[in-house]
């Protein structure tokens, strides 16, 4: 490593991985500002990525294959939706059930694509921009999936802090009763905000797919729907805060990475597991000032709303 | 894909539900197989699968066989195979170096259940203990890798610092530099057997700090894949992996259990089977290479042939003195072979491995 030259292949390999992270959040934050817990990301996750690749692979068309991965999370939420919205089932075992669902569906579905590449979704390239040195891969050599991240997150944080509609959603959140007795459809509302998770966890699970590593393998997401889950406590319930987590996490798996090709002589055990401790840390830290957890965490999250007590 | 059907239709229900039965159901023996990843890994679990098919095929309605996928290493593993010998199973292949334990503890249980433990070291009387010399393949690999590398860096994807991988890097590091003593190893361990998205991006930042060859000891296509579009070589793991990168994969290591799973199963139904230690190489055809690329010069497919029929006939030996540890210390002498025993503990890097193995 002679100079700075290593760093830009280190941002560009931490922006793939980060990218999946911040959509699945992004997403499980609106449903849990709603008052939802989804515990099933991961299963979301898997059928987007599925049904993303499988759509690619039979039309080569990458914009129908994020829609269909995004249209695949919301249909694997919709059943959440029903089962916990409208029959009032518990929230933490059909999220978990909705896990070992998606990963099961997603096998069943990619039996005939296992060992089928794909071509890699394609990358922005403007000539003279994209070859800026340093800033122009990093900058204007993305891939779209990476800039919509970006523009969902912002998105998101304009629409539940802004908008009389965020404020809504978030009132559900914090007390179904009081927005259900002033005439807000809880239910309704809390519908619309695990599809949007469900189709923000297809699209992550998407871009694993089709960006990420361009291949069906049968459970690919390897856990990181937990970890998307996890990142939503390390931000508070704060979504630009999902982004910085996000980018932390890829950060740190990736430096481990690049510091043991390196060789620099840490233990790689200790290495893996620093994004782990890294968010112990940052709750430990956040949980001494109970004010901030509690003004940012839904009240009423996981709780199941009967509209008729 | 075609025998791929069922066996993911099952692995489906496999994760959401307890275990899986295939085969013709009535009356007949049960054969278990406990898997660490899932079946279509398109790796070390697919592999075994084939295996699991192979019994299908040569035993028919003899037997029933049943597997369990992606069950993680320690506690969870010895739970579903208590299960498994709980359930009237014969004989049960325990397919990853964590369940060893585990199956130790549940065969002392089960003693007319026979165990049958990949790549592990404890046996019991009714446990026993196979795995492949896939050092060998790899020490195949080393004298291709050895003679393509322009950058004279290999990078090799770890998983776990265990011996049977550190056995792996060393047979290529020796091998790499009896044709090119320049060479080094860099190693990242990912501390998984299966993270796709992981493997991947550790074959990237070796590629970053200048390898030109990539292998793996993980159980994913995905640092072939990296491989393929960085334009750097790589070489296939377990299975055929050229589907992923058609110009990288230089060759692959394919694991093959077929007649090994036959055998054992054969024994364990006509009471012949008893408790011992294989451990089989290119010769028995455990361990296969795919197909050389096209793009390797003749002489070096010439030189790998040789050396692969000369493991075969047993004129080459991959850890043959004398060579030293990585401190510079001799570790056999001359005219001798590394014995087995230090082969299965083997828990030091050789010269020309760069970084510190963790311990």
């Amino acid at each position: 490593m002679n100079g700075f030259e290593w760093v830009v292949p280190v941002i560009l390999t931490v922006i793939t991985a980060a990218t999946p992270l911040v959509f699945a959040g992004i997403g499980e934050l609106v449903t849990e500002k709603a008052g939802v817990l989804n515990l099933g990301i991961e299963g979301m996750m898997l059928a987007g990525a599925v049904t993303a690749f499988v759509t690619a692979t039979l039309t080569g068309n990458y914009i129908l294959a994020v829609a269909a991965g995004a249209l695949a999370g919301m249909f694997m939420a919709f059943l959440f939706g029903v089962l916990t919205l409208s029959l009032m089932a518990n929230q933490v075992a059909t999220g978990l059930a909705l896990t070992l669902f998606g990963i099961g569906i997603s096998a069943l579905i990619g039996q005939d694509f296992v060992g089928e590449p794909v071509k890699a979704l394609e990358k922005l390239n403007i000539a003279g921009l994209t070859d800026l040195p340093v800033i122009g891969p990093i900058l204007f050599g993305q891939d779209a999936l990476v800039y919509l991240s970006f523009f969902v997150v912002f998105a998101v944080s304009w629409f539940l802090f802004k908008t009389k509609a965020g404020l809504i959603l978030r009132a559900v959140g914090d007390s179904h009763d009081a927005a259900h007795s002033i005439g807000y459809s809880v239910i309704g509302i809390r519908y619309l905000a695990v599809l949007f998770g469900g189709a923000m966890s297809g699209i992550g699970g998407a871009y694993l797919s089709l960006a990420y590593t361009p291949m069906w393998a049968e459970n690919m997401t390897a856990g990181r729907g937990w970890i998307a889950l996890a990142l939503i406590v390390f931000a508070t319930w704060k979504p630009g805060l999902v982004l910085v987590g996000a980018y932390m996490f890829g950060g740190i798996t990736i430096l481990q990475l690049h510091a043991q090709a390196a060789g620099l002589d840490l233990p790689s055990q200790v290495l893996s597991m620093l994004p782990y401790i890294a968010t112990i840390v940052v709750l430990v830290i956040i949980s001494k000032d109970e004010s901030r957890i509690r003004k940012h965490a839904p009240a009423c999250i996981g709780k199941i709303f009967h509209p008729a007590a | 894909m075609k025998f791929k059907t069922m066996a993911s239709l099952l692995g489906a229900a496999a994760v959401a539900g307890g275990m899986l039965v295939s085969g013709a159901a009535s009356a007949e023996d049960k054969i278990g197989f406990v898997y660490v990843g899932p079946v279509g890994d398109h790796g070390w679990t697919y592999r075994h699968d084939i295996g699991r098919q192979a019994v299908v095929k040569a035993l028919g309605d003899k037997v029933k066989t049943t597997y369990v996928e992606s069950v993680k290493e320690g506690p969870d593993s010895e739970r579903v195979i208590r299960q498994m010998a709980a359930s009237g199973h014969k004989i049960i292949f325990t397919t990853s170096f964590g369940f060893m334990n585990p199956t130790l503890k549940v065969a002392k249980q089960f003693p007319n259940v026979k165990f049958e433990h990949a790549t592990g070291y404890k046996r019991a009387d009714n446990v026993s203990t196979y795995s492949g010399r896939f050092y060998e393949g790899r020490y195949v690999v080393g004298k291709i890798a050895g003679k393509m590398t322009k950058s004279n860096i290999i990078g090799y994807v770890g998983s776990f610092p265990i011996p049977e991988v550190v056995r792996g890097i060393n047979a290529v590091a020796l091998a790499a530099r009896s044709v090119n003593p320049d060479v080094q190893i860099k190693v990242t361990w990912v501390n998984t057997w299966y993270d796709p998205g992981k493997e991947g991006d550790a074959a990237k930042a070796l590629i970053d700090q200048g390898a030109d060859i990539i292998l793996q000891h993980t159980d994913s296509p995905a640092p072939l894949q990296v491989a393929e579009s960085r334009g750097v070589w790589a070489v296939g793991q377990a299975s055929d992996m050229n589907h992923f990168a058609p110009k990288a994969q230089l060759t692959a290591i394919i694991d093959n259990w077929d007649k090994y799973y036959v055998e054992r199963a054969k024994a364990a139904l006509d009471g012949s089977w008893k408790s011992m230690d294989t451990w089989a190489g290119l010769k028995a055809g455990m361990v296969e290479l795919a197909e050389f690329n096209k793009a390797i010069p003749a002489d070096v497919v010439k030189l790998a042939s040789d050396t692969k029929a000369g493991i075969m006939d047993g004129s080459i030996h991959p850890f043959a003195g004398p060579f030293n540890k990585q401190d510079g210390t001799p570790a056999v002498a001359a005219g001798k072979n590394l014995e087995d025993g230090v082969l299965l503990g083997m828990d030091w890097y050789v010269e020309g491995v760069l970084g510190k193995l963790p311990k």
